[in-house]
C-alpha cells in the first residue's frame, strides 16, 4: 500500500529530521533534494503522488507531497525568508533552532533578534495548468493515476490518509468535505473537459471579463474559459534554469495554511498587487518545490522522461510507424472531404516543431494555410478532430469582435505587478487553430491591428513580443499554427494548400461524426502516440543527399529562375524533413527528397490553378 | 537632531548616534544651521559605542587614546578616526583625469571636493555628492566601512563635512546642514544579483522607474499635549513606532496626552517601483522589480520611464508580528532607502559616454576585443558574422556593419549649424522574399536600443510621440514612439513603401536634423531622435523592374531617398554558381549542428560587445591624408558629372563618405581615419550607387536619380522633346488651335526616337509653363 510512504504524507518530517541531523551543516539541503529525487526515481513511485491536476484541492492533505503539471505563467520577485530561525519557548525559555525552508509560516515565538537567524532567498512562480490541454489528455492522465493504486479505489484511500493525520496537525482543513463524495473527483475531469469545449466554441464574448469564469478572483489563465487550480510555486534551487512558459511537472509540498490570507499587515503594496501575489490559499495553494521535471510533451500515452523506457518504447513503435501513418492519412483524407494532398500536408503540419534557431530564424516551423474551407461549422468540426489528436490545442475564431477585443499578447500590469496573460502565452507544440472563415468585413481598431501583427510575428518568427509598457520583450515560442480560410489567408504562412473536396456530403455534421465514430479509441490512441513521437525523432542529412539536393536546386533554377526561389528551397527542405520523420526515417533519402519535391509540385500547381481561376488575385 | 543633547564627544559613556551629536559639538561652529533629519539612513539605531578595551586604565587615558578605542556597537567604525579620514579625503582628493560632467568647470588639479564645498557656499544647496570610487582610491578601508555600515558612517561624514565647511565659510547661511550623498558604490550593479548578504549595506543598482506613489507624509517626531495641564512633550519615532507616553510628567495624570498632528514633524516619503533594465536580464525570464523609498528632497525627482542608477541602503524588514497570531509569515519585505539618484538618460545630452557603460567590460573582455581588432581581416570577419543565416550580400552586410558603428558625433552648434549627423541611414530595396525582413530582425535583435516597426502598421503617431492623459492624475503625459525610443540606436522600418505620406514626412526631420518636433495638446517640444534608420522597401510592382530607375520602382519621394547614405538593391542574381552556393548554404543551415555553426562564425555576444565598445570608446578623427583623399574623392565625383553636363555629387555625398570612413576606422578600433578607411567608404558608396543610381537608359551611374528623382539624361531628353515640339508648332505657322491627337501623331512622325504619350504630355506641360500654349481638353491653343 503506497499510502504508508512517509515521504509522500509527511515530507516536512523528512526535511526536519535531516535538518536536525545536520548541525547547521549547509549540505543537508542538497541531501534533502537527493533523497526526494531518489524516491521519485523508483519505479512507478511518481504515480503514487497525488496530482493537483486531478484531485480537487480540498481532498488533498496540507503539507503532503503533491505533483502539478503546469506552465510557468509569471515569475514574481525573489523574496527573502528565514531559512533558519530560533524560537523561544515561553515556559522554559529554551532556544530551539528551526528550519524555515519549504514553509510559509514560522512556529510560535520567533526570536527576531537572534543572531542565529539565517536569511535565505527563494522565488515564487505563478503556475497554471497547461493551457488548452485536450480533454482526452486530462482524462487519460487522471485514469492512469487512479489505476496504479491497487485494490481499493483512489479516493477512499486518500480520505483515510487525511483522516489519520488531521489529528496531529494544527492547521486542520474544514472537515465536512470528507463526506461521501467518493465519485466526485472521477467525474470532475470529464465535466471539466466538456465545459471547456463548450467554452472555447462559444463566441468569446466573455474574453473581456475573464474574471467571471472562476469566482471573483482572476486566476490569470492564458485562454478564456479555462479551469483548474493555479498555484504559487516557491522555488529554492536552480532559479536560472527555469524560464517563462516552461512546462513542468513539479513535485512539492502543498501549503494551504489559512494564515497566509489572514495576515493583512499594513503594506506598501496596492490592494491589486496584494490580490495578485497573496491570493487566498484555499483558491491558489502554495507549493514548495522539491523537484521539477521539464516536460517535453504532455501526452500521457507516452513515457514522459527520456529514459531507457522511452527508447524501448520508441524502437517498438518505429516498426508500426508506416502502417499507423497510412491509417492516419486515410482518416485525415476522409475528414478533409477526400482530399489526399491536403491530408498529407495536415499530417506534416501536425508533427512540425521548431527544432532550432539560427540567429533570428526559427527552423522547422511549418504553418499551414488550408484555404477553400467550406463554411458553416466545417472548421469547427475540423478543430474538434484535431483536438482529439493532439494533447494541446486552441481554436481562435478570428471574428472582428474577437480580434478587436481579445487580449492575445501578455501585458505587464504594473499596478498589480504581474504579467496579465494573453491567448498567445501557450506551451510548446500547442496547436493553434486560427479560423479565418469567421472574419467578416469591417473595421479593425488599433488593438485589432496589434493582434493581427502579433499573429503575423508569431507565424513568421515564432516569437511573441510581450508588452512591458515601457518596452517590449521578446519571448520565443514554438506553436503550430494552422490557418483555415476561404481564400488565401491575410496572415503569412509557410505553405498554402487549397482544399479540393472530392465528396460533397449533404449533411456535413453527420458525415464528420460518422467518420469520427468509426474510429476505435485504441486506434485514435495510436494516432496520438504517433504524432507526439514523430516529432521527437532525430534527423540528419548525409553529404551525398546534400549534394543531390544542391544539384536539383541548380537544375530547377536553370529552367525557370522565377519559379524556384530560396524561399521555396527553405520550404522543400522542411517538407522533406517532416516527410521523412512521418515515415519514421531519421535521415533524408534521395527518394524522400523526390517525394517532397513531388508533393510540393502538386501543391503549387493547385495554387496556380486557383490563381488563374480567380484571375486577379495578387 | 532636535533633542540636541549636550554631550562631551570624548566621554566613554557616550550613547546615541553620531548624527544626534552634530548640533551639540561646541567647537564645530555649526550651531547656527539647523540639522535636518535623514530618513534615508533609516530609523536611528540606539546603538551605543563600545569601548573595546574597557578596563580601569580607561579613566586615565588621554582623550586621543580613548577616541581610538571607541567604536559604534556592532561595527568597527570609530567616529573620530572616520571623521578625520573623511576630512582628509575632502581636503586632498584630486582626480586629474576626471571626465564626469558633474565636474565640468572645476579645476581638476585642485582638491575636487573643496571646490564643491565652495560651490555649496555660493549656490546654497546643502548637498554634497561623493563618488564612492574616489573614496575607494583614496582610502580603501574607509570605503569598506562606508559600504558595510552606511547607516553609521554617513552621519559621521555629515558631521565631518559640516565642521570643515563652517570652518571655511563661517558666514554662509544654509537652509540646513550639508548632507553627504555617496553614489556609485561598486558593490552591486544588477538587481538580480542582490542577495541576503547585501542587507543593510550600501549598494548601487540600475533600473527603470515603473511607478511612483503619491507623496506620503511620514511622522518623524510626534507632538503630544496633555489634555489636563497643557504640558507638551515630543517623542521621536523609533523604528517606525511612536511610544505614546502613558503618564504626563507635569501633572502625573495617566493617559491624558493626545497627539497634536499639526505640531508634529513630518518628512516626505515616496514609494518608487524600479524594474531591472532589459539589458540585464537573462533571456526567457521576466524582469525583477524592487521597491525604493525616496525621502525629503529626493521625492518626485524621478518619473516613470526614467532610467536611473540608485545608490541606497538595502533593507529587509521582517513581517510585523501580529499579536493575535502565534506564528508569522517567514518572509521579509525588502526595499531600498535611496540616498542618491542618477538619471542615466540625462547624460545622453552630453554625449554617448556613460560611466555606467565603462564598467560593463571586464579586463579580459577588452583584451579579447582588442585582439580581435588587431586582426587584419576584422572587417570581413565582423561582416560575415552579421546574420550568418542570410546568404552572401556581402556589401549590404558591410554597409549595415558600418551603420552599427556609426560616425563620430560632431558639434557645430557654435557655428550655427547644430549637430552634425553621425548616424548612417540605409535603405534596402528589392524583390519580395529576399530576406530583407530577416536582416532587419537580426539588426533589431543585435542592438540594445533597436526598434522594429512595419510601415504598414505604424502611423506617424506611433513613430514619433503622442500625448496621453493619465486617467488618475488627469495629467498630460508624452508617450514616445519608436523613433524616440531608438535614440542612440537603430530604428528598423520594414515595408517602408507602405507607409503613409504623413508618416514619412516626420522622417525628413529625423533623418537629417536628428530631432523630432512635437506640438500637440499644448505640449510643444523637441525631442532627440539620434537614430539610424534601416529601412526595407518592396518595389511597387511585385517584381523589381530593371528597366526603371530606383525611384520609379519604389515610388518614394527623392527628398527622402537623398537622406539615405547607402541604398542597396537586394536582387536575385540568377546565376548557376550562386544558386549552388545558396543551396549549399541553406541545406547546411538545416542539418548542421549548433557547434559547427558556432565554430564558423563569431559569437553574437562578442559582436555585440565589440560594437558597444567601439561606440563608447573610439572617436576617430580625420588625419591629413584622409582629408586629402576625401577631397579628391569628392572632386572626382563632381568631375565625372561635369563632363556630361550634370551634377554627379552633392555635399550630402561627401558627408556620408566621411561618416562611412569614420565608421570603418571604428571597426578597426583606430583613433584616426586613414586612407584605407576612405578607400573602403568610397568603394561601398560606389557599390551602392552602382546598384541604386544606375540610369537604366544609359547605364551610367547618375546621382541625380536619387537627389532629384530624375536622371540627367531623362531631363535632357525632356527638354529636347519640348524644343522639338515647339519647333514643329512654329513651323506650322499661324494656327492658334490644334487638335491634341494630331499634334501627337505629327511629333511622333517627325521624331527619330520613339515618343511616348507621357513624354508628349510632359513636353506640352513644359511649354505651357513657358506660357507658350495652353491645353484645354483635346485642343491646344497658342498664346
Amino acid at each position: 500500500m503506497p499510502s504508508s510512504h512517509d515521504w509522500i504524507n509527511k515530507p516536512l518530517g523528512v526535511v526536519e529530521a535531516m535538518f536536525a541531523q545536520s548541525n547547521s551543516n549547509p549540505e543537508w539541503e542538497a541531501k534533502v533534494l537527493e533523497y526526494f529525487k531518489g524516491q521519485l526515481k523508483e519505479k512507478e513511485s511518481h504515480s503514487w503522488v497525488p496530482s493537483l491536476n486531478d484531485v480537487p484541492l480540498h481532498y488533498l492533505k496540507p503539507n503532503s507531497l503533491v505533483k502539478f503539471r503546469c506552465l510557468v505563467q509569471d515569475m514574481f520577485d525573489p523574496e527573502f525568508y528565514m531559512g533558519v530561525y530560533e524560537t523561544v519557548d515561553p515556559s522554559t525559555k529554551a532556544n530551539v533552532l528551526r528550519c524555515g525552508k519549504y514553509k510559509d509560516v514560522t512556529e510560535c515565538g520567533v526570536d527576531l533578534n537572534s543572531r542565529n537567524t539565517v536569511t535565505a532567498e527563494r522565488q515564487t512562480f505563478y503556475c497554471v495548468p497547461i493551457p488548452g490541454e485536450s480533454p482526452w489528455a486530462k482524462e487519460i492522465s487522471f485514469l492512469s493515476a487512479a489505476r496504479v493504486v491497487p485494490s481499493t479505489s483512489y479516493v477512499p484511500s486518500r480520505q483515510k490518509r487525511s483522516y489519520e493525520e488531521d489529528d496531529d496537525d494544527m492547521d486542520t482543513q474544514p472537515q465536512k468535505q470528507r463526506e461521501p463524495h467518493t465519485e466526485t473527483p472521477q467525474i470532475q475531469p470529464h465535466g471539466n473537459g466538456d465545459s471547456k469545449r463548450q467554452e472555447t466554441e462559444a463566441p468569446s464574448s466573455q474574453t473581456t471579463t475573464p474574471s467571471d469564469c472562476s469566482s471573483h478572483l482572476d486566476l490569470n489563465f492564458p485562454l478564456p474559459g479555462e479551469r483548474g487550480p493555479a498555484c504559487l510555486v516557491k522555488v529554492y534551487e536552480g532559479l536560472d534554469s527555469f524560464k517563462l512558459n516552461d512546462t513542468l511537472e513539479i513535485y512539492g509540498i502543498l501549503s494551504v495554511n489559512p494564515v497566509l490570507t489572514v495576515l493583512g499587515e499594513e503594506n506598501m503594496e496596492t490592494p491589486e498587487e496584494q490580490r495578485a501575489h497573496d491570493p487566498p490559499a484555499s483558491l491558489v495553494p502554495r507549493l514548495h518545490m522539491l523537484y521539477a521535471r521539464p516536460l517535453q510533451h504532455n501526452n500521457p500515452l507516452l513515457p514522459s522522461a527520456p529514459t531507457e523506457d522511452q527508447s524501448a518504447f520508441v524502437s517498438s513503435f518505429l516498426v508500426e510507424m508506416a502502417s499507423v501513418r497510412a491509417e492516419l492519412l486515410a482518416y485525415l483524407t476522409h475528414v478533409l472531404l477526400g482530399d489526399g494532398l491536403a491530408a498529407e500536408y495536415l499530417l506534416l503540419h501536425l508533427i512540425s516543431d521548431v527544432y532550432t534557431r539560427r540567429d533570428v530564424l526559427p527552423l522547422g516551423k511549418f504553418t499551414l494555410n488550408l484555404s477553400g474551407c467550406p463554411l458553416n461549422s466545417y472548421t469547427e468540426r475540423l478543430y474538434q478532430i484535431v483536438q482529439q489528436l493532439v494533447p494541446c490545442s486552441y481554436r481562435l475564431s478570428m471574428s472582428l469582435h474577437t480580434m478587436n477585443s481579445m487580449r492575445l499578447v501578455p501585458k505587464k500590469d504594473y499596478v498589480a505587478n504581474r504579467l496579465v496573460s494573453g491567448a498567445l502565452q501557450l506551451a510548446r507544440n500547442t496547436s493553434l487553430f486560427l479560423d479565418e472563415t469567421q472574419l467578416e468585413q469591417g473595421q479593425l481598431d488599433s488593438s485589432g491591428v496589434r493582434n493581427i501583427t502579433a499573429l503575423g510575428n508569431l507565424i513568421s518568427w515564432q516569437k511573441v513580443d510581450y508588452d512591458f509598457s515601457y518596452h517590449q520583450m521578446e519571448f520565443p515560442c514554438n506553436i503550430n499554427v494552422l490557418v483555415t480560410s476561404e481564400g488565401r489567408s491575410l496572415l503569412p504562412s509557410d505553405c498554402q494548400v487549397p482544399l479540393q473536396p472530392q465528396v460533397t456530403p449533404p449533411n456535413m455534421e453527420e458525415y464528420l461524426t460518422t467518420i469520427h465514430m468509426a474510429q476505435f479509441t485504441s486506434q485514435i490512441n495510436k494516432f496520438r502516440v504517433y504524432l507526439s513521437l514523430a516529432r521527437t525523432l532525430d534527423y540528419s542529412i548525409s553529404d551525398e543527399v546534400t549534394k543531390a539536393v544542391e544539384d536539383d536546386f541548380v537544375d530547377m533554377r536553370k529552367d525557370d529562375p522565377q519559379s524556384v526561389t530560396a524561399e521555396d528551397l527553405h520550404r522543400m527542405l522542411v517538407v522533406a524533413r517532416l516527410l521523412s520523420l512521418s515515415l519514421g526515417q531519421t535521415t533524408l533519402s534521395r527518394d524522400g527528397w523526390m517525394r517532397a519535391k513531388h508533393i510540393d509540385m502538386l501543391r503549387r500547381s493547385r495554387t496556380e490553378q486557383q490563381k488563374s481561376l480567380n484571375g486577379n488575385e495578387p | 537632531m532636535s533633542l540636541g543633547i549636550e554631550v562631551d564627544m570624548s566621554s566613554p559613556l557616550m550613547y546615541g548616534t553620531p548624527s544626534s551629536r552634530v548640533e551639540g559639538t561646541p567647537r564645530s561652529g555649526v550651531g547656527g544651521t539647523p540639522a535636518r533629519q535623514r530618513p534615508d539612513l533609516g530609523s536611528i539605531r540606539k546603538a551605543p559605542q563600545v569601548d573595546l578595551h574597557s578596563d580601569a586604565d580607561g579613566a586615565v587615558a588621554s582623550e586621543q587614546a580613548l577616541g581610538q578605542k571607541l567604536v559604534i556597537w556592532g561595527t568597527d567604525v570609530n567616529v573620530g578616526t572616520c571623521k578625520e579620514k573623511f576630512q582628509r579625503f575632502l581636503q586632498r582628493f584630486i582626480d586629474p583625469t576626471s571626465n564626469e560632467d558633474e565636474n565640468a568647470g572645476l579645476d581638476l588639479n585642485e582638491p575636487l571636493y573643496m571646490q564643491k564645498l565652495e560651490e555649496i557656499s555660493v549656490v546654497g544647496e546643502p548637498v554634497l555628492n561623493v563618488n564612492c570610487s574616489h573614496v575607494q582610491s583614496f582610502d580603501a578601508d574607509l570605503y569598506r566601512q562606508l559600504i558595510s555600515y552606511p547607516q553609521e558612517v554617513i552621519p559621521t561624514f555629515d558631521m565631518a563635512v559640516n565642521e570643515l565647511f563652517f570652518e571655511r565659510f563661517p558666514d554662509s547661511i544654509l537652509e540646513h546642514q550639508i548632507q553627504v550623498r555617496p553614489y556609485n558604490a561598486l558593490k552591486t550593479r544588477n538587481m538580480r544579483s542582490l542577495n541576503p548578504e547585501d542587507i543593510d549595506q550600501m549598494i548601487t543598482i540600475s533600473g527603470m522607474v515603473i511607478r511612483t506613489s503619491q507623496l506620503i507624509p511620514e511622522m518623524q517626531e510626534a507632538f503630544f499635549q496633555c489634555q489636563v495641564c497643557a504640558f507638551s512633550t515630543r517623542v521621536e519615532v523609533d523604528r517606525g513606532r511612536i511610544a505614546e507616553p502613558a503618564v504626563c510628567r507635569n501633572c502625573n495624570t495617566t493617559h491624558s496626552l493626545a497627539l497634536i498632528h499639526n505640531r508634529s514633524a513630518f518628512s516626505d516619503k515616496q514609494m518608487i517601483k524600479v524594474q531591472e533594465s532589459p539589458d540585464d536580464m537573462p533571456a526567457g525570464q521576466t524582469p525583477h522589480t524592487t521597491i525604493v523609498y525616496a525621502h525629503n528632497d529626493l521625492v518626485d525627482k524621478v518619473q516613470p520611464g526614467d532610467r536611473i542608477n540608485i545608490t541606497g541602503i538595502y533593507r529587509a524588514v521582517p513581517m510585523r508580528e501580529n499579536p493575535r497570531q502565534s506564528n508569522v509569515k517567514s518572509v521579509y519585505k525588502t526595499h531600498i532607502d535611496v540616498i542618491h539618484f542618477r538619471k542615466t538618460d540625462e547624460k545622453r545630452l552630453h554625449g554617448l559616454d556613460e560611466d555606467s557603460d565603462q564598467k560593463l567590460f571586464t579586463e579580459e573582455r577588452v583584451q579579447i576585443l582588442k585582439e580581435l581588432a588587431s586582426k587584419p581581416d576584422v572587417y570581413d570577419r565582423l561582416s560575415s558574422a552579421l546574420a550568418p543565416s542570410i546568404y552572401e550580400h556581402e556589401d549590404i552586410k558591410k554597409g549595415i556593419l558600418l551603420q552599427l558603428f556609426g560616425g563620430t558625433r560632431k558639434d557645430f552648434s557654435q557655428t550655427g549649424r547644430g549637430n552634425f549627423r553621425a548616424e548612417v541611414n540605409i535603405l534596402l530595396c528589392g524583390d519580395p522574399g529576399t530576406s530583407k525582413s530577416q536582416l532587419l530582425q537580426y539588426v533589431f535583435n543585435l542592438v540594445p536600443r533597436g526598434q522594429y516597426t512595419s510601415g504598414k502598421g505604424s502611423s506617424a503617431v506611433g513613430l514619433t510621440a503622442y500625448v496621453m492623459k493619465d486617467p488618475e492624475t488627469k495629467q498630460l503625459v508624452l508617450q514616445t514612439g519608436a523613433l524616440v525610443l531608438s535614440d542612440n540606436g537603430i530604428c528598423c522600418i520594414d515595408e517602408f513603401d507602405k507607409m503613409s505620406d504623413s508618416t514619412r514626412s516626420v522622417l525628413h526631420e529625423v533623418m537629417e536634423q536628428q530631432t523630432l518636433s512635437i506640438a500637440k495638446a499644448g505640449i510643444i517640444c523637441q525631442l532627440n531622435a539620434r537614430t539610424s534608420v534601416l529601412a526595407a522597401a518592396n518595389p511597387v510592382e511585385s517584381q523589381w523592374n530593371p528597366k526603371k530607375t530606383t525611384i520609379e520602382n519604389i515610388q518614394l519621394p527623392h527628398t527622402l531617398l537623398s537622406r539615405f547614405d547607402l541604398i542597396f538593391l537586394m536582387l536575385d542574381p540568377q546565376d548557376e554558381a550562386y544558386d549552388r552556393r545558396l543551396a549549399h548554404h541553406l541545406v547546411a543551415l538545416y542539418y548542421q549542428s549548433e557547434e559547427q555553426i558556432e565554430e564558423e562564425f563569431l559569437d553574437m555576444a562578442v559582436l555585440k560587445d565589440y560594437i558597444a565598445y567601439a561606440r563608447t570608446y573610439i572617436n576617430p578623427r580625420l588625419n591629413e591624408e584622409a582629408s586629402q583623399a576625401l577631397i579628391e574623392a569628392y572632386v572626382d565625383m563632381r568631375k565625372i558629372g561635369s563632363g556630361r553636363g550634370m551634377v554627379s555629387a552633392y555635399p550630402r555625398q561627401l558627408e556620408s563618405l566621411i561618416r562611412l570612413a569614420e565608421a570603418h576606422a571604428k571597426v578597426r578600433f583606430s583613433d584616426k581615419v586613414e586612407t584605407i578607411d576612405v578607400e573602403e567608404a568610397k568603394r561601398l558608396q560606389r557599390e551602392a550607387l552602382k546598384q541604386s543610381a544606375t540610369d537604366p537608359r544609359t547605364g551610367f551611374v547618375d546621382i541625380s536619380i536619387l537627389t532629384t528623382g530624375m536622371s540627367a539624361t531623362a531631363r535632357k531628353r525632356k527638354e529636347e522633346v519640348a524644343q522639338a515640339l515647339k519647333k514643329m508648332i512654329q513651323s506650322k505657322g499661324k494656327t492658334p488651335a490644334m487638335k491634341y491627337q494630331q499634334l501627337f501623331d505629327d511629333l511622333r512622325g517627325q521624331s527619330e526616337a520613339a515618343i511616348t504619350k507621357d513624354m508628349f504630355e510632359e513636353a506640352l506641360r513644359a511649354l505651357a509653363d513657358e506660357d507658350y500654349l495652353t491645353v484645354t481638353g483635346k485642343t491646344v491653343r497658342l498664346l
